[in-house]
């Protein structure tokens, strides 16, 4: 096996040295009736070219070289080359958790700059060093708002990511905590009435998405001054970071909950991604996940360690603010080089381009179906409504190697016909034409349909 | 101080600040291509939601960039480097193969929500996975969704939760050995399980005495490490399985240590009801400074109702795809399906043993151990005689005579080049070093690790205040915890 360092002669040396006889000895503690006497029925053993074939037919059954128009939580931004050849490195990508600070100094450094990185973006005062991902990451504020309020219920908007509800419902579950969801209004946004009459006094925070799972911008100063007035925390997830180069981040929440997909890593089927927290310094001693501070060594250099980790689960156990352990750290890595590329200037500019081609492509749009929620500001996606079928749509958008929008149906069976689209830096104006043109095309093939049908009606 | 290291050399390393510290205005590693649509009007399109100004976000150029992270890169160990026997985490080799095939057009940018239709290669990465973890746990199904091993044993206790549920018999508490990892109570706690502690016998295994007396219909499962956390196996597996199963208890296993079992003997054998593995200890998925990880969570059959949505399946046409309608299930733990590129690099791991390479390195990780237990034996105190499989615990108690503790000898193993073993875990050992050196080391580089502890040993009799000092070759010596708690600065600000 090429991945193994030894001899048969090196085992036969240290079998002995061991003074055992075979390796079977050494599975001697495994009682006899249930040692496995045959090979595992798994694949056999193949050649590193045979592999590669394997996954590169996969790649091919899997959507490789369509257009996409998917959002929804996953999108595809361009990845600077740097990324992968930074951590391709060994030294970060076949290390682990820097627990010995002497010799984890480029791990922890990175880190501590990652989560400035995400204060300055967010407008918050700590930043974790990474959760799972986003959906995660809003369940863990909502426990973390829980445990700072001494309340337990909790008031969570409709416009959230609806797989982010779904996972926050399994955690909430067991903990006690009753949710309750505030819908939308005609704009997309919020019900502002609706959160005020949802809050009580055991509403330990208002989870609300910004721009949220339509794409819509929300007046999160309106719902803070709700949610603080009742003495509630407000946690807002973030689930399209690029929008943070251009729309004004959510000063006003206590804590913010973030997927940073958005920022260099691959969209990847839905993961790995990197959940980030951030909040007030005020609350960092029931945060989860692991913080990096900086310190000095005994002859008074700068360095970094992990640090408070008497909040943890290692330390704390059954007490600890969370069990996460293991987090995303190599994906965070590709989130810090991401924002360090395009820093102060770039991502501005990326996000102003991103708004530039869904303002396009939603006026486009506007001309052959309905576009909803266009009252309030947006960011890189929309919805549009259209009388045919979105899956017999998207069907045909398919034939032209085209993944059109995400009928929103399934999550909001009150949407009915309603796509929600999503164009970024990366969508072409070619593409979003060609996209407009079929979507035309089966508009006016249903008006046609429909005409025929009235005058049949006519002359019968 | 002792001369003689033979496995590392100082050299000069390059001195780096903070990225912000390189900032000026007017730099710049990116380039967008010109608009191809008409420029929008942020403040019209935006109005008060518009962001003007992005506070200290760095100006830096390309070069720059390359440099400050690979300079970073060069203050790090890694396996890559040299041996990494941090117990229980099981830093092995990462094939570079695995990095490869996960970077592939169609499998890195594969979006979630893609029609099924032109999903099916990822699909098909899910269920040959899938099947391949099934037949090595021995249990009968599996969800891929969870993010980590942590995050995997809250899978699988919401799953026992679900279960008992179902039978009409909610219970209370979930019974936990006190060698167990830090995870285990906090996933409990999560879950709303009372956790009740469970002694270790003198040989480091479950005292089936207490466990009999412990059981009761409260207890919803035990939560087992085996091999445990001192390496060692549960050689009365079927007992435990059996006194769990007597009063309608589920048998939990913590599979942070499979790679000590794997072609050798399977969990679904000996009476596990459902366990978590980490595809990045046993896998080979790489670590990457602590994440991503994996925590898949195999089940026996009368779990399979609870399983976290949505489940793969194989419709009658024979396509893939993913079945929502689970009244059943404990919902969903994460968005989307799990961290599928650690699929790709966990089928491509299995793919390049096989079944006979999977034993081979299973063997080889067991005969590892027990070669660093004999060359340290004698040495370093070893408070377990028990058998050894993937990882052997020592205790530092010959060395704390003379004051030096296990943080110190670890801190002095950076000077001989390793990084160092696990320290202070398991809790049942007082000052215990956990050693796992897994499959990847060769004998030459651990005749260098025995010859370095040795070293060090002699070195706390003669002069342990080089141990109590160390590290003494590293960048920065040892850093003030205390004082990083007590004022923490979590974050860069001007001017500091």
């Amino acid at each position: 096996m090429r991945y193994l360092p030894k001899s048969p002669a090196d085992r036969e040396a240290m079998l002995k040295a061991i003074g055992a006889r075979s390796i079977d000895d050494l599975f001697a503690p495994i009682p006899a009736e249930y040692r496995l006497n045959r090979d595992l029925a798994i694949p056999r053993q193949m050649a590193e070219s045979e592999i590669v074939d394997y996954f590169r037919e996969r790649s091919l059954e899997n959507g490789e070289g369509y257009k996409n128009f998917l959002g929804a939580g996953a999108y595809l931004h361009y990845r600077p080359v740097i990324i992968d050849s930074l951590i391709s490195r060994g030294e970060f990508l076949t290390a682990y958790t820097p627990y010995q600070a002497e010799i984890s100094q480029g791990t922890l450094q990175s880190i501590f700059e990652f989560q400035t990185m995400i204060c300055e973006l967010t407008g918050m005062e700590v930043a974790n060093a990474s959760m799972y991902d986003g959906s995660t990451a809003a369940a863990e504020a909502v426990m973390m708002a829980v445990r700072l309020t001494g309340r337990r219920s909790v008031v969570v908007s409709r416009s959230l990511h609806p797989e982010y509800r779904e996972v926050l419902a399994t955690y909430a579950t067991h903990q006690g905590m009753p949710l309750s969801v505030a819908s939308f209004g005609d704009d997309g946004r919020l019900n502002v009435k609706e959160i005020e009459k949802s809050i009580t006094q055991d509403t330990a925070c208002v989870l609300i998405q910004s721009p949220n799972f339509f794409g819509t911008i929300e007046n999160v100063a309106a719902i803070a001054e709700i949610a603080h007035k009742a003495g509630a925390m407000l946690v807002v997830s973030i689930a399209e970071a690029v929008s943070l180069g251009i729309v004004e981040p959510p000063r006003q929440a206590d804590i913010i909950a973030m997927e940073a997909q958005s920022f260099g890593v691959p969209m990847g089927f839905g993961g790995p991604y990197c959940g980030v927290i951030a909040t007030r310094e005020k609350f960092v001693r029931q945060m989860p996940g692991r913080l990096v501070g900086q310190t000095v060594d005994t002859k008074g250099r700068r360095g970094f360690v992990l640090t408070l980790a008497t909040r943890e689960q290692h330390i704390r156990r059954e007490k600890a603010t969370s069990n996460i352990c293991t987090n995303q750290a190599l994906v965070a890595l590709m989130v810090n080089i991401f924002m360090t590329v395009y820093g102060k200037v770039g991502l501005k500019e990326l996000a102003k381009q991103n708004l530039a081609k869904t303002a396009y492509a939603a006026a486009q749009f506007a001309k052959h179906g309905t576009v909803l929620f266009s009252g309030a500001p947006r960011f890189n996606e929309f919805v549009v409504e259209t009388s045919e079928d979105p899956y017999a749509i998207n069907s045909r958008l398919l034939g032209h190697k085209i993944i059109g929008g995400l009928p929103l149906r399934k999550f909001y069976p009150e949407l009915g016909n309603a796509v929600l689209w999503c164009c970024t830096e990366l969508t072409t104006r070619s593409a979003i034409d060609a996209a407009v043109g079929l979507v035309a095309e089966s508009e006016r093939s249903v008006g046609s349909a429909k005409e025929e049908a009235d005058i049949e009606e006519v002359t019968r | 101080m002792k001369d003689g290291i033979r496995k590392a050399t100082r050299h000069v390393n390059q001195n780096e600040g903070l990225i912000f510290e390189k900032s000026s205005a007017g730099k710049a590693a990116w380039k967008l291509p010109p608009l191809d649509v008409p420029e929008a009007d942020a403040s019209a399109l935006l109005g008060a939601a518009e962001r003007k100004d992005l506070g200290n976000m760095p100006e830096v150029s390309e070069i720059e960039i390359i440099r400050h992270f690979t300079r970073l890169s060069t203050w790090n160990y890694a396996i890559d480097l040299g041996m990494y026997p941090l117990g229980s985490c099981t830093m092995k080799y990462n094939p570079r193969v695995n990095e490869a095939v996960a970077r592939v057009e169609g499998i890195a940018n594969g979006h979630p929500y893609q029609p099924e239709k032109i999903s099916q290669g990822a699909l098909r990465i899910l269920k040959t996975l899938s099947e391949a973890l099934i037949e090595i746990t021995g249990m009968d199904a599996i969800t891929l969704q969870p993010a980590a091993g942590a995050h995997g044993e809250m899978t699988g206790l919401l799953m026992v939760r679900a279960y008992h549920h179902s039978q009409g018999r909610p219970r209370k508490k979930v019974l936990i050995p006190d060698s167990a990892h830090g995870t285990n109570p906090a996933t409990a706690a999560m879950v709303d399980y009372a956790v009740e502690n469970l002694k270790s016998n003198a040989q480091g295994m479950v005292d089936i005495g207490a466990l009999a007396a412990q059981m009761n219909e409260d207890v919803a499962a035990l939560m087992l490490t085996n091999p445990n956390t001192l390496g060692v196996f549960e050689q009365e597996i079927h007992k435990i399985a059996d006194i769990l199963h007597a009063k309608g208890g589920l048998l939990y296993m913590d599979g942070a240590n499979m790679n000590a079992l794997v072609g050798k003997v399977r969990p679904g054998d000996f009476g596990v009801d459902l366990m978590h593995l980490n595809l990045h200890k046993t896998f080979s998925t790489p670590h990457g400074g602590g994440g991503p990880g994996s925590g898949p969570v195999a089940i026996k059959k009368k779990l399979e109702p609870f399983l976290p949505k949505p489940v793969l399946v194989t419709k009658s046409d024979g396509t893939l795809g993913f079945e929502y309608d689970r009244p059943q299930s404990v919902g969903r733990v994460r968005a989307f399906y799990g961290n599928f590129g650690m699929f790709v690099r966990a089928l491509a791991y299995i793919q390049a043993n096989g079944p006979d390479g999977l034993r081979q390195t299973t063997e080889d990780a067991v005969l590892n151990a027990n070669y660093i237990r004999k060359g340290l034996e004698g040495t370093y105190d070893l408070p377990y005689s028990t058998p050894t499989m993937h990882e052997v615990v020592f205790s530092d108690k010959l060395q704390a005579k003379k004051g030096v503790r296990t943080m110190d000898i670890a801190k002095r193993l950076i000077d001989y080049g390793f990084h160092p073993y696990t320290t202070a875990f398991p809790l049942i050992v007082p000052g215990a070093l956990m050693i796992e050196p897994t499959e990847s080391e060769s004998k030459e580089e651990m005749d260098l690790f025995v010859e370095a502890m040795k070293s060090i040993a002699e070195e706390v009799v003669e002069d342990p205040q080089t141990v109590l000092d160390a590290p003494h070759s590293t960048r920065v010596s040892r850093l003030d915890e205390t004082a990083a708690a007590r004022k923490p600065i979590l974050r860069w600000k001007p001017g500091t």
